[in-house]
């Protein structure tokens, strides 16, 4: 039985049919990227899973649980951490405070001290920077607020969305050297990426997606190395 | 704007700087203020208080111009000159006005009903027009030259000169109330004789003092703070906290003092900055300014925490109860509304929230006010005979005794405020303010968290609503108008949104002036929106910011060293698309630091 389960899910925005039936697994341990370019799906995908977006049809299955029924914050409690695209930091409050806000369901402090010294390691930059409120912080900065924001709730599963929109093309290595980190230490990953390059390096399996449909899945190097993603997503001859 | 007026004339900036300035004054005199305010007076029984008023434009006037128009290489007198052309322009408006009415004689009350023969003789200064008209260029001319030198003198002699102004101009406002005060005990009494005359404003010499002991108070003050700010930090820690108790200790004990020192009416001014003002505004700040949900309707909750209050204890209505045990019924009641209003808007954001509370509100009033309800609520001619609150046998019904209750509730209420702003509890208001989805993804239920917020949010007010009818002795329901919602906000806005002593500042400013000024109360919504329109424009985070919204409007972190430009933060490229909110901010900063620059000029 795998962590995640997604069978057959259905969303909609009002009259538009964005997922058309999206099945995925996502093994304990295992990075799995979902690539695909804009508007096929990928984010509407994370945030019905997330359960910031209810689907009309399919089962979500964590843990071997059915949670689509349940209301976002719940299966935020049960270990789905949505880290959501374009990071959205709270501006106004500090970046500790953000990060506080990560382990807001939670109440082991000992625990919690743990995983801010831990997210700390893994970000020394948020360190230097824990008392400056999160709206001055670059772009860059802010995507690792964002991801330590939700590596904070200690996720279960955690549901990266495009973590290297808009930034520099040092820092997508950094925010990718930090996720195969991640992903030593056993944290399981659900990515979803427009860079598909750097996305099937770190993955260990990939799905395509393209207009709300999965056209393709397999090994992340298999993947890298299939004739049809080579010519539409890695630019490749 | 600023490209194109760099190819006109200093000359001509300084005049166009002047005719947008003559606006405010023109429209201080047509809408009745300077009429109004024409029988205070500043000196003796000469200078009015209404002319001080376009003094004072004149004088910002001559400091814009300055400000704006010269460049630092510039000789000093090139500087005033600036100032004094602007301020002539104004001084030359107004003459013109006065030529208009007076001599042309065309009438323009027809349309603008203060231009009335008594503003023409304040403009006149009381001479013949064409006298009047000639004083009045030569004051503009005086005033936007005192400006420009303001502008051009050292920043500490200015901030003490305008300490000075202000002192003498509120001494002069609040004459009646300082009387009031000044004439309780002998040496007081003598006091006022010395600096007021019996009818008029500030005699001579009062005025010379009333503006050089403040002025010289700012200046060594100026002087001495930084050295008195670096002793104070370089004591331990104990020592500088036993400091911050001894100043709270005082500042609380000035406060249990307030209605001996200062009697009956500046008491009761300071009843309603509380009631209506500080409870008010703490209660609204907790749902807009910590949860971020625009109420309007916050006047309903008043209106139910003050309803229950009367049909609870008013023997008229066949209430009985006393204060203390009908209160808990005001708190709850008030509270199930703040529940049952959450529920409905859950689902709401910004504007839509807006409407459906601000229907909320006015459904309250009108259902309090309807016929077909008047066996229950009594209809327009209200509840009397609420009881005033007792404590151990003692009425509080005057505002000397009620005071202590207010300081009680209002330390009460403000003691939850900053405990709640800084609880788990807070914070997750803080989330869902900032970003509602993401709150959620971080386990934050919202449907508990705005519930709270309202919950907590209307309890504030019906407690103030229950001593307000207690307060009164009577309630009508035309008392619970829109206007107090907006009195509320205004408050907060002003003050800072989101900040808890914001709300005190801004309430002794909103509401505190208003009170000591109540003859002009028909002003009061006038000057409410000047004041806002001011606020966005040059303090748009309030006058006493929370800390995050300081931030975001302002410069950046003072805490943040520049660093050397390490690994992981490389220049963005060229061309890099960043958050639209990030370069909105960064916008937003850059104007002021520009701002800021011309200050310190």
């Amino acid at each position: 039985m795998a962590l995640l389960e997604i069978e057959n899910l259905h969303t909609y925005y009002g009259n538009i049919h964005a997922l058309k039936g999206i099945s995925l697994e996502v093994e304990k341990g295992e990075v799995v990227c979902l690539i695909g370019s804009n508007g096929a799906g990928k984010s509407t995908t994370l945030k019905t899973v997330s359960g910031l977006i209810r689907p009309r049809q399919g089962t979500i299955r964590f843990e071997g649980e059915e949670v689509i029924f349940l209301p976002a914050h719940e299966i935020a409690r049960g270990g789905v951490v949505h880290v959501p695209e374009g990071r959205r930091c709270f501006a106004q409050l500090s970046v500790e405070e953000n990060l506080e806000l990560g382990a807001y369901s939670r109440n082991d402090k000992a625990a919690i001290r743990e995983d801010l010294a831990h997210v700390y390691e893994l970000f020394p930059r948020l360190k230097e920077r824990r008392k400056q409120y999160s709206g001055t912080l670059s772009g860059g900065e802010q995507q690792m607020l964002a991801m330590g924001r939700g590596l904070m709730a200690r996720p279960r599963v955690l549901l990266l969305d495009e973590p290297s929109m808009g930034l520099a093309p040092v820092l997508v290595d950094q925010i990718f050297e930090v996720i195969k980190t991640l992903h030593d230490e056993g944290t399981t990953i659900l990515l979803v990426e427009q860079n598909a390059h750097m996305a099937l390096q770190v993955a260990d399996r990939g799905y395509v997606i393209q207009t709300g449909e999965i056209v393709l899945s397999d090994d992340a190097k298999a993947l890298q190395h299939n004739e049809m993603i080579q010519r539409v997503y890695l630019g490749l001859a | 704007m600023r490209q194109r007026a760099q190819g006109k004339s200093p000359l001509r900036r300084a005049i166009d700087v002047g005719l947008i300035g003559s606006i405010p004054a023109l429209l201080l005199a047509l809408v009745g203020m300077v009429d109004a305010f024409s029988n205070r007076y500043l000196l003796e029984e000469s200078v009015s208080t209404g002319q001080v008023m376009l003094a004072v434009v004149a004088l910002i006037v001559g400091y814009l111009a300055a400000r704006r128009i010269s460049l630092p290489a510039q000789t000093v007198a090139t500087k005033i000159g600036y100032g004094a052309v602007a301020g002539l322009m104004v001084g030359l408006v107004l003459a013109l006005l006065l030529f208009i009415g007076e001599v042309v004689g065309i009438n323009l009350r027809k349309v603008l009903v203060n231009a009335s023969p008594a503003l023409y003789e304040i403009l006149a200064f009381n001479q013949a027009p064409a006298v009047g008209m000639l004083l009045l260029a030569l004051m503009g001319t005086l005033l936007g030259a005192l400006g420009g030198a303001l502008f051009v003198m050292p920043a500490r002699l200015r901030s003490a000169i305008i300490t000075g102004i202000t002192v003498i101009i509120l001494l002069a406002l609040l004459r009646d109330i300082v009387k009031l005060v000044f004439q309780q005990y002998e040496p007081t009494t003598a006091l006022y004789r010395f600096l007021f005359t019996p009818n008029g404003g500030l005699t001579k010499i009062g005025l010379l003092l009333a503006f050089l002991l403040p002025a010289a108070a700012d200046y060594v003050w100026s002087a001495g703070r930084p050295t008195l700010d670096r002793r104070y930090h370089a004591l331990p820690d104990g020592t500088q906290k036993s400091v911050r108790w001894v100043g709270l200790a005082v500042a609380f004990i000035l406060l249990l003092l307030f209605p001996t020192i200062f009697g009956r009416f500046p008491s009761e001014a300071m009843n309603n900055v509380i009631l209506l003002g500080i409870m008010m505004g703490l209660g609204l700040n907790i749902v807009v300014g910590f949860a971020g949900m625009l109420d309007l309707g916050y006047v309903g909750f008043f209106a139910i925490g003050a309803y229950t209050m009367a049909l609870l204890t008013s023997p008229q209505v066949g209430g009985g109860m006393n204060f203390w045990t009908a209160l808990p019924f005001s708190l709850l009641a008030s509270m199930i509304a703040g529940i049952i209003l959450g529920i409905p808007v859950l689902k709401m954001r910004g504007d839509y929230l807006a409407i459906v509370t601000l229907g909320f509100g006015e459904i309250i009033r009108v259902l309090v006010l309807s016929d077909a309800l008047r066996p229950w609520f009594y209809g327009a001619p209200g509840i009397t005979g609420v009881p005033a609150p007792n404590v151990g046998g003692m009425l509080l019904n005057n505002p000397e005794t009620l005071y202590y209750l207010l300081i009680a509730v209002m330390g009460l209420t403000l003691f939850i405020s900053l405990r709640l702003r800084d609880s788990r509890l807070g914070r997750a208001w803080m989330a869902v303010r900032e970003d509602e989805d993401v709150a959620e993804a971080m386990g934050i239920n919202l449907v508990v968290t705005k519930l709270m917020a309202f919950a907590t949010g209307a309890t504030m007010a019906g407690l103030g609503g229950a001593i307000f009818a207690a307060k009164l002795g009577s309630i009508v329901p035309q008392t619970f108008n829109l206007l107090i919602s907006v009195n509320a906000l205004a408050v907060i806005i002003i003050g800072g949104m989101g900040s808890v002593p914001g709300v005190v500042v801004g309430a002794l400013l909103l509401i505190g002036l208003p009170e000591v000024l109540r003859e002009f109360a028909e002003y009061r919504l006038w000057v409410y929106g000047a004041l806002l329109v001011a606020m966005m424009l040059f303090k748009p985070e309030g006058f006493w910011p929370d800390e995050g919204h300081r931030r975001e409007l302002t410069e950046h972190d003072p805490e943040e060293t520049p660093q050397a430009p390490g690994p992981a933060d490389p220049p963005l490229p060229p061309g890099t698309v960043r958050d639209r909110a990030a370069v909105a901010r960064a916008d937003i900063r850059a104007t002021h630091t520009e701002d800021e620059a011309g200050l310190d000029e």
